[in-house]
């Protein structure tokens, strides 16, 4: 299991140490500083072994985190683990910065002394860990011995995630479908690869225990309904139902009603989060079609051409377009002409980058650029870079429909009618890669 | 549908507000923490130990926040010790964590101090607040002072049975904690018991904690049984892993995965209660089910609907890990590598998934390629291939080399697309990128061994960037390369005089590449080509230092003076075919590396015995057996050529020769036709010790001698075994020199091989006065039957024959027994022959047993291919292993290798793992029946020790006879 647990600076300054192992010495955290944080070269894996001490490691911005094992513990759990400490520090006080982590050490410690018990991860869910590490040291000692009793059975219980009790006047829940879309197409417009991968992110407020059940148009269960219901069902509802290739879900989904039924039901925590994962691959939407030309004239010029195609309804709007071609290391100078929106080549990044604010569906739009190279004698050729773009969209690009989200709640009484439901639909480019 | 109304409210809510974050209150109020970080004054101890003494609870808890942070950042404050645990009581209970992670850390610098805390933690332990009682139990057990350690049984006791689930959680790992510190103390107290109990806690997290304490502790006592897994424990476990957090879930996952259930029913039913975890958000989680998935995978039946079911459940989720954030992806890549090496019907539909995005960290992109190779076929190549040629020009340098370098590997396994891999290669020859040349080079090479004789068009345009090769691989490959097209390469010897210039500043691959090189060129071309050779076979003999290099050059140096032919019979022999998986990992390494799934284990590709250090991991893990006889049926592997043999060896019932060959053979119901005789054998040995050898060695040491003169070790090593010269050279290859010297000594022993004495096989008393002793000996591939045949009797015997009944091997006389002049009373013969199990004389038959020693069997030809070696050992089902343990061995492997050359015992390959040699071994029975070894070779002081032996083989009968042979062979 994890030995230590260390937090560094950019620098490799220790900011958070703890230790919980006895084969794991105080040199450890110098180990850790000396051959990855400084190392000279590029850090060419997340695990490191130094002196038979195991390293694993994450950075979130340029705050190192590190977990030290001499055992031959599970990896994956490791840095699950790394990323719910982030998760959960973020939830308590934004940001994980070194300002942030020195502002908080005394909570982090408390934190590590609760979630990591001889490195043995334990609940880490923000909601139940909000209910009694507080940082008001003095006030956690009046709880009532009702309360203490609830707040271990709620650590510890089969709804770890969700504290009884909790009253809204207004029972409310948001429902983002959040894409993001990936694309690696050849120059001749051929598409190589392309998947989505969503998220569905919820953010209740629910009185009591609510009971829910989430259903979106997943081919499967549709065809099953289309079988027991007409014929005319199927055909309506065919069209519109996508083939889901795998999902994966937060621990408050009931796994193995999913497993035998395919219904997604559970108790929701309170507040944000994560409800499921998804992967689709077939019959996506790719929002934007990019079709690039690349000419090179003589060996000091280069002409390149970029016609970008936006592929929706015209009713509908994709903002934050932004499209970045590469430029050669040897640009000395470029020249840019564009119809729509605002390009500039920017030297240090090596790339032009062109930016348009909003587009709607079923436009097109071109740059074109000439970009002046300084001659040189190294024989290797450029690379091309992918030219890649970024955009918003106001519907998913896998197709995926909410269908329902209900709500009971027994022991209270408001019923699924009365609590006020919300839903958006965005997808966002990921990886969106078009080859030159 | 209340549901459609809301739907219209949608957009309306694009631009929803953000909701601010919960709970920010903390920003202004702490604000102040972090300026202890930045307290680095002098007097610095004294000012905190008397805040620390302060009255003002304020001012004490922020002097234990500052003694906090210079704890993190390095600096000692132990001198504190006594003034902080002062602060232990309190109500404040952000105080008290403070304090205890204090004590955690220097208690044991201080262990005497350490005792003043004992009295709170006792206390604590029973406040009527759970959360202080854990708090105390869970930080008494990171106290590691023995006196201390004492105090805490009667606390952890109550904790153990606490009515909180919390206390009992944390009461649970507690158990682990005392167990680190003090073994005995805890089985002792009988906590072991308790923690037993807790398994069947109704508290699922309790549950949990329990299970990942156990199984801990079970580590370091590998026979203790303690988890003592059986159908009901396991069901319990299914129970709680419904219900249980995530990590939990992992907890549980990874204890069932060391459970071997009892059979495919149970093992099924376990997976399909598994399944629904693949679903899981939590990677961990699904990887540990993985695990526990392939595992018990490997106990149902493929003929099973399950089976199938189970293989397309799996893909899914092994491919969502690939969206997971990167060092995720990086575990998940290096799981899925050794996956598709075990089961690659799974993944055979993914190759997309793999390409790699040119974001992608370093890290991810190396091991996505790696995966690319292993999945790559006919039907995917064309992608595979214009994905890999885009590769070749990115960036990053060790990137691009193994993108290059996957290109021929794909050549070499998919032989449809040799052609277009060759295009693609000298494309990127072409671009003159100096380290794509380079690697293009190396890999066209073992092109040209897969498909000699196809691609040699492309020579001219790899010549044209000889000058441009710096490194000794691509050197070397490109002067194999005009070696072995010396004849079509017009300019070859200049090509090669040239690289002779800077002899000794080359590596010694070159060095060896280039001696082997040039006397190709000279058997090709004789003629123009006599003063090269000699030029390089002095600079190799005479001016180099290396061994090796200097041997090489004068076994070449004489071959060639005295024998041209057999030069070029040796030289330019054909080569074996090279393999198109060039790095699988060994079999029992991969199935060890499959029970660790998700581990480090897994991340490094090593045995945890590899990086952990002491008792812990130690253990061994292997996949269960797999079910039925199936298996071997339908693989399609190529070690399919070793499975044609029909099992035919066990004889029906009531033969004799169960008896004869002393074998443990179980009945069965294959009564085949008996075997067919592949080994004649012959009447009359050649006595190798006498005549022929001796004359032969006369012959060729003559010329020799002059050479040799100044070559001391040599010069001994040919003198004084001088019968192992021919055949080191009839297997050129095989184990070299190192056979020449080992033998040395064994000038009564004919070729090294095992000779034991002649035993009694027939005493004369049994026989009406003839003895019979003999001895089995294997002798230039014939199986040979020594008998002494001695009269003891009063009169004359005649009239001599031999049967054999029938027998396991087949084997049966060569000849009649031919004892041509008769056998006068106490006249004693030592005719050569086979072996019998009757003998008639005049007088009367006799009837007698005799063991032959099974290595008689062994044919030379019993070197298996080590890629047919992989796959056979893996098609074996793991019912067909049988494990020996070897003692009082005290041999190294490279001796114990060589004596088992001898006995006809090919070592295949050698691998070393912590300082334990593992060699690969094979044999095959005159029958055609392959044996299979791995041989464990102990590094220990003062000596190595051969420590025990696994066998494989499709007839396992056998492997006792073929163990107890081991073992004379090693002990001889």
């Amino acid at each position: 299991m994890i030995g230590g647990l260390f937090i560094y600076n950019h620098k490799g300054e220790v900011l958070i140490s703890r230790v919980y192992r006895d084969d794991i010495g105080r040199n450890a955290v110098d180990a850790f500083r000396v051959n990855v944080i400084h190392a000279r070269q590029q850090v060419r894996s997340p695990v490191t072994n130094i002196a038979r001490t195991s390293f694993l490691h994450v950075k979130r911005s340029n705050i190192w985190l590190a977990a030290a094992t001499k055992q031959n513990v599970n990896a994956t759990m490791v840095f699950e683990f790394l990323y719910k400490m982030c998760d959960v520090m973020a939830a308590y006080f934004g940001k994980i910065s070194e300002e942030n982590v020195k502002n908080n050490f005394v909570l982090i410690y408390e934190l590590l002394d609760e979630i990591l018990d001889f490195g043995y991860p334990q609940n880490s869910e923000t909601g139940a860990l909000k209910t009694f590490i507080t940082q008001q040291g003095i006030k956690s000692q009046h709880h009532t011995k009702e309360e203490q009793s609830q707040i271990t059975s709620q650590v510890t219980g089969q709804i770890g995630w969700r504290r009884e009790g909790i009253k809204y006047r207004r029972n409310e829940l948001f429902l983002d479908v959040l894409e993001s879309v990936n694309l690696l197409m050849s120059p001749q417009g051929q598409v190589l690869s392309a998947h989505v991968s969503g998220r569905v992110v919820m953010k209740s407020y629910l009185s009591g225990m609510p009971e829910c059940k989430f259903g979106m148009n997943d081919k499967i269960v549709i065809d099953k309904q289309g079988k027991g219901g007409g014929s005319e069902d199927v055909a309506k509802s065919g069209k519109q139902s996508i083939a889901i290739d795998d999902c994966t879900f937060h621990q408050c989904v009931r796994l193995s009603k999913f497993d035998t039924e395919r219904s997604i039901s559970f108790i929701p925590p309170d507040g944000d989060y994560e409800l499921m994962r998804y992967r689709t691959t077939k019959d996506i939407i790719l929002p934007f079609r990019v079709i690039p030309l690349v000419r090179e004239v003589g060996r000091t010029r280069l002409e390149v051409k970029v016609v970008i195609k936006s592929n929706f309804k015209s009713s509908l709007l994709a903002q934050k377009i932004e499209v970045r071609i590469p430029t050669p290391l040897t640009t000395s100078g470029v020249q840019l002409i564009c119809m729509k929106g605002k390009a500039k080549y920017k030297a240090s990044e090596n790339a032009i980058v062109w930016k348009v604010k909003r587009m709607a569906g079923m436009k097109e739009s071109q740059i074109s650029a000439e970009i002046e190279l300084l001659p040189t004698n190294d024989k290797k050729k450029w690379a091309r870079p992918p030219i890649s773009m970024n955009f918003e969209v106001p519907f998913a690009p896998s197709g995926l429909k909410v269908r329902y989200l209900k709500v009971f709640e027994p022991k209270l009484n408001y019923s699924d009618h009365d609590v006020i439901k919300w839903v958006r639909y965005i997808g966002r480019s990921g990886i969106y890669e078009t080859r030159c | 549908d209340t549901w459609i109304s809301t739907q219209k409210k949608i957009h309306s809510q694009l631009s929803l507000p953000v909701y601010p974050l919960q709970e920010n209150r903390q920003f202004g109020s702490k604000m102040t923490d972090s300026k202890y970080f930045t307290t680095t004054k002098k007097g610095e101890i004294f000012e905190l130990k008397a805040e620390l003494n302060s009255d003002k609870k304020e001012k004490k808890k922020e002097a234990v926040k500052k003694v906090i942070a210079s704890m993190t950042v390095g600096k000692d404050v132990s001198a504190l010790f006594p003034d902080v645990v002062n602060c232990m009581q309190t109500d404040n209970l952000e105080l008290k964590k403070l304090v205890y992670l204090y004590l955690m850390n220097y208690a044991k610098s201080q262990p005497d101090m350490a005792i003043m805390a004992v009295n709170t933690f006792v206390k604590d332990c029973e406040d009527p607040n759970p959360l202080i009682r854990a708090l105390a139990v869970r930080t008494m057990g990171c106290i590691r002072v023995d006196k201390i350690t004492e105090y805490l049984c009667e606390p952890l006791r109550k904790c153990l049975k606490d009515e909180d689930p919390y206390v009992r959680k944390t009461a649970a790992v507690c158990v682990a904690k005392l167990h680190d510190i003090n073994a005995q103390l805890v089985e002792d107290q009988g906590f072991l018991d308790t923690l037993k109990d807790l398994i069947s806690d109704s508290n699922p997290m309790v549950v949990a904690n329990a299970v990942a304490a156990l199984s801990e502790i079970a580590e370091s006592h590998p026979n203790s049984n303690l988890l003592d897994l059986n159908p009901q424990t396991i069901n319990k476990l299914l129970t709680a892993l419904n219900e249980c957090t995530e990590w939990g879930q992992i907890f549980i996952l990874d204890c069932l995965a060391n459970y071997t259930p009892r059979d495919d029913r149970e093992s099924q039913s376990i997976c399909e209660r598994v399944t629904p975890r693949l679903s899981h958000a939590n990677s961990a989680v699904v990887l540990s089910a993985v695990k526990v998935l392939m595992k018990f995978m490997e106990m149902l039946p493929k003929d099973l609907d399950y089976y199938g079911t189970l293989l397309k459940k799996l893909a899914p989720p092994l491919v969502t890990l690939l969206s997971a954030e990167p060092e995720l992806q990086y575990v998940a890549l290096r799981n899925i590598n050794l996956i598709v090496q075990r089961r690659p019907e799974i993944l055979k539909h993914e190759m997309k998934v793999f390409f790699v995005k040119y974001n992608d960290p370093i890290y991810v992109k190396l091991e996505k390629l790696d995966i690319m190779i292993r999945l790559a076929s006919q039907a995917n190549i064309a992608q595979v291939l214009a994905e890999l040629k885009e590769y070749a020009t990115e960036v990053d340098v060790d990137f691009v080399r193994k993108a290059v370098r996957a290109i021929g590997r794909c050549a070499i396994k998919v032989e449809q697309s040799a052609e277009r891999c060759v295009s693609t290669l000298l494309d990127l020859i072409q671009t003159k990128v100096n380290y794509v040349v380079q690697e293009a080079i190396v890999v066209i090479k073992d092109i040209f061994r897969k498909y000699p004789n196809k691609y040699e068009s492309v020579i001219a345009t790899l010549c044209e960037n000889l000058d441009s090769l710096d490194e000794p691989e691509a050197r070397a490959a490109m002067i194999w390369i005009v070696g072995e097209y010396a004849e079509r390469i017009d300019n070859a010897d200049e090509l090669l005089e040239s690289f002779l210039e800077g002899f000794h500043d080359e590596s010694t691959q070159v060095q060896l590449q280039l001696l082997t090189a040039i006397v190709k060129l000279f058997l090709k071309k004789p003629t123009e080509t006599q003063e090269l050779v000699q030029q390089v076979l002095s600079l190799a003999t005479q001016d180099s230092d290396n061994p090796d290099l200097r041997d090489r050059g004068y076994i070449y140096w004489r071959l060639l003076s005295t024998d041209p032919v057999a030069a070029k019979e040796v030289v330019l022999a054909e080569k074996p075919l090279i393999s198109e998986e060039t790095d699988l990992i060994e079999p029992t390494l991969l199935e060890e590396l499959i029970c660790h799934i998700g581990t480090l284990a897994s991340v490094y590709h090593k045995p945890p015995s590899a990086f952990v250090e002491g008792s812990r991991g130690v253990q061994h893990k292997r996949l269960p057996g797999s079910a039925g006889s199936g298996e071997s049926v339908e693989s399609p592997d190529p070690g399919a050529a070793a499975t044609e043999t029909p099992p035919a060896v066990i004889p029906s019932q009531g033969d004799l020769l169960g008896d004869l060959l002393n074998l443990d053979l179980t009945p069965t119901t294959t009564t085949g036709p008996p075997p067919p005789t592949t080994s004649g054998m012959q009447m009359g040995a050649m006595d190798l010790l006498s005549g022929g050898l001796d004359s032969l060695m006369g012959d060729e040491s003559e010329p020799l001698g002059g050479d040799i003169g100044g070559n001391p070790a040599m010069g001994a090593a040919f003198g004084a075994a001088p019968a192992t010269m021919p055949a080191s050279f009839n297997a050129p290859g095989s184990g070299g020199l190192d056979d020449l010297f080992d033998l040395g000594g064994g000038v009564g022993m004919p070729m090294g091989a095992l000779n034991p004495p002649k035993a009694v096989w027939l005493p004369a008393m049994k026989a009406k006065g003839l003895e019979i002793s003999g001895v089995f000996v294997r002798r230039a591939g014939v199986i040979q039957m020594e008998m002494t045949l001695t009269n003891k009797a009063m009169s004359v015997m005649t009239d001599f024959a031999i049967q054999f009944n029938r027998n396991s091997f087949g084997l049966a006389p060569a000849g009649p027994l031919q004892i041509l002049t008769p056998l006068s009373p106490n006249q004693s013969i030592e005719p050569l022959n086979n072996l019998q199990v009757a003998v008639k004389n005049n007088i009367d038959v006799f009837y007698f047993s005799c063991q032959y020693p099974i290595s008689m069997l062994f044919v030379e030809d019993g070197k298996m291919e080590r890629q047919v070696f992989l796959a056979t050992w893996k098609d074996i089902p793991n019912d067909n292993e049988s494990q020996f343990q070897i003692k009082d061995c005290h041999l190294n492997s490279d001796a114990a290798s060589n004596k088992l050359q001898s006995s006809n015992i090919f070592t295949i390959a050698k691998r070393t793992v912590e300082g334990q040699d593992m060699l690969y071994q094979s044999m095959k029975l005159t029958n055609g029946i392959w044996v299979l070894a791995e041989l464990r070779v102990q590094a220990g002081n003062p000596n190595y020790t051969v420590s025990s032996i696994s066998l494989k083989c499709r007839a396992p009968e056998v492997s006792q006879c073929v163990f107890q042979n081991y073992e004379a062979v090693l002990k001889n």
